[in-house]
């Protein structure tokens, strides 16, 4: 393999595997908090793609974009609150069972309302064809958009939970439930903000890969399916290991095409998560501990 | 006013009453303990109070206002501060970051200023981290803050809960068992913190199996049975009472 294709190759993994691990973060931030994997996490992207793609002919892309992420975490919220928050104490595979519906529900409002085509927002600077040179190979300026947004979210969230007290509360919340009541922390807006911030970051991330990946009514499922694989790698509630795993399958998924056809590139995924399902249930980097911990 | 009423405060089981008709003041500034044998009702009546638990009938009146079957975050905001006998740590959080959680409820930066990091929340961030070291200052625990604090000796970790309920700034502390799994030195260490927490102007209930320690700092003293409140007196009138001395020696 020559030293341009196998930057290619890089390239293209790290920017697949940035989207993984921010859909894998949102998992993260949601399961930390109630301890349930909300399946309608894909839909965030989608919705965030799909929203700023209509709202486009009326404002110009920050904005749109920007509108489209607000616009988003308000849906999350109204899930969370519609579907969520008045049960009392729910089983984890009632939750989860709840998730699924919202997800198809999603699903299905959103063909009504976008229809079947594939949209994709334009290039954010210059467009398809226009390359930038790293080392020989040449790369779209739109996977730097990817990769920089992914990791400044990451960075901004890392300091979100470190130093802010409604970051504290949320972790606080994860730790110990009964302490962090006492502590006068309403469990229930630590749920509705968890699903607001993944909301949020997941919207995001839908409108700066949909120019590369393009956006359709029912991308979130495969995408949730691979930040599934990314986070139970990473470890569950793990973000750091989310980032490590993320990057990993991306970057495996990339060279696969090297060695078998490209139609078994999702198969990949699937196979690396029941292997790690097989060997190490609590993931790569996720402590035993931790996962017997939960309730799941 | 006192500042924790109960009044004919009922709760059963099933058939068993828990708590049957308990009633009692808790004046402000006061150390008061609530004594009596093994299930004799005193941490279901914590539950009661703090409303981790609903009574079955009964009044709890805090600062003037009923508070019976409120939810306890609820009166968590209210001024009312609790320990549990099995310590609560946030685990994944260092000593400090646990205390810092305590003093949320002052806090006002609202959910998305503080998402997006908005540069107005960050004095008081500062405010409520100094705030937090002094707690543990005052705790002496400062060498503790930024260890993990799951990790921290059994003494320290309760020394680092009662900060995170100080950090509340309540009016009333409920410490269920402070003295638990700890050996004489740190009861008497626990012994002094509670009545320094006491000289700063917070009021203090608490259940303890350790006699000499209850003795030690309470002002008065409730003698529960079978979820009945059987005596409440001045220390060493509890001591001499009768029917006190035979529940915890027998006939």
């Amino acid at each position: 393999m020559t030293t341009e294709l196998f930057i290619q190759y890089l390239f293209a993994g790290i920017t697949y595997g940035s989207i993984y691990a921010i859909v894998a973060i949102g998992f993260n931030i949601i399961y930390n908090t109630t301890g349930i994997i909300n399946f309608a996490q894909g839909e965030f992207v989608m919705l965030g793609g799909m929203i700023a793609i209509s709202l486009l002919p009326f404002m110009p892309l920050p904005l749109a974009i920007g509108l489209s992420v607000l616009m988003t975490m308000v849906i999350g919220a109204l899930i969370e609150i519609v579907f969520i928050r008045w049960l009392h104490s729910p089983s984890v595979l009632r939750m989860i069972i709840i998730t699924i519906g919202i997800s198809i529900l999603t699903r299905e409002a959103a063909v009504h309302i976008w229809g079947d085509n594939i949209r994709a927002l334009p290039y954010f600077v210059g467009d398809e064809i226009t390359t930038i040179g790293v080392l020989g190979a040449r790369i779209s300026p739109q996977v730097l958009w990817v990769v920089g947004v992914c990791g400044v979210m990451v960075f901004v969230l890392h300091l979100f939970f470190k130093t802010t007290s409604v970051g504290r509360e949320m972790r606080a919340c994860a730790a110990n439930r009964t302490a962090a009541i006492l502590c006068g922390i309403n469990p229930r807006n630590m749920v509705t903000f968890s699903f607001v911030l993944s909301a949020g970051i997941g919207a995001l991330a839908g409108c700066v890969m949909s120019p590369i990946t393009y956006t359709q009514y029912d991308v979130g499922t495969g995408l949730a399916i691979k930040g599934f694989t990314v986070a139970i790698l990473g470890g569950l509630g793990n973000s750091g290991g989310a980032v490590a795993a993320g990057l990993m399958l991306g970057i495996i998924e990339a060279f696969s095409v090297s060695v078998v056809p490209l139609a078994f590139q999702d198969a990949i995924a699937i196979a690396i998560l029941l292997g790690i399902l097989f060997v190490r249930p609590h993931g790569i980097f996720g402590s035993g501990e931790a996962a017997r911990l939960k309730a799941f | 006013m006192a500042l924790l009423e109960i009044e004919k405060l009922h709760r059963n089981f099933g058939g068993l009453q828990a708590v049957s008709d308990v009633s009692f003041q808790v004046e402000s500034g006061q150390i008061k303990a609530v004594i009596g044998p093994n299930g004799a009702g005193k941490t279901t009546l914590f539950n009661l109070i703090s409303g981790a638990l609903a009574p079955s009938s009964g009044t709890v009146r805090f600062r003037d206002r009923e508070i019976q079957g409120r939810q306890p975050h609820e009166i968590a905001v209210r001024g009312m501060a609790r320990t549990y006998q099995n310590i609560k740590m946030f685990s994944g959080m260092t000593a400090l970051e646990n205390v810092m959680v305590g003093c949320h409820i002052q806090g006002k930066a609202g959910f998305l200023a503080s998402m997006l990091h908005a540069p107005w929340t960050w004095p008081e961030e500062k405010a409520i981290r100094r705030q937090s070291m002094e707690l543990l200052e005052l705790l002496e625990i400062t060498d503790c803050a930024h260890i993990e604090a799951t990790s921290l000796a059994f003494g320290q970790q309760r020394a680092v809960e009662l900060g995170r309920a100080l950090a509340m700034k309540p009016s009333l502390l409920l410490l269920d068992e402070p003295a638990a799994g700890l050996n004489i030195y740190e009861t008497a260490e626990v012994g002094r913190l509670i009545t320094r927490i006491r000289d700063l102007g917070v009021t203090v209930l608490l259940v303890e199996h350790d006699m000499s320690l209850v003795m030690d700092i309470s002002d008065e003293i409730v003698v529960l049975c079978y979820g009945q409140k059987i005596a409440e007196d001045l220390p060493a009138a509890i001591q001499q009472n009768p029917e006190v001395i035979k529940i915890y020696l027998g006939e």
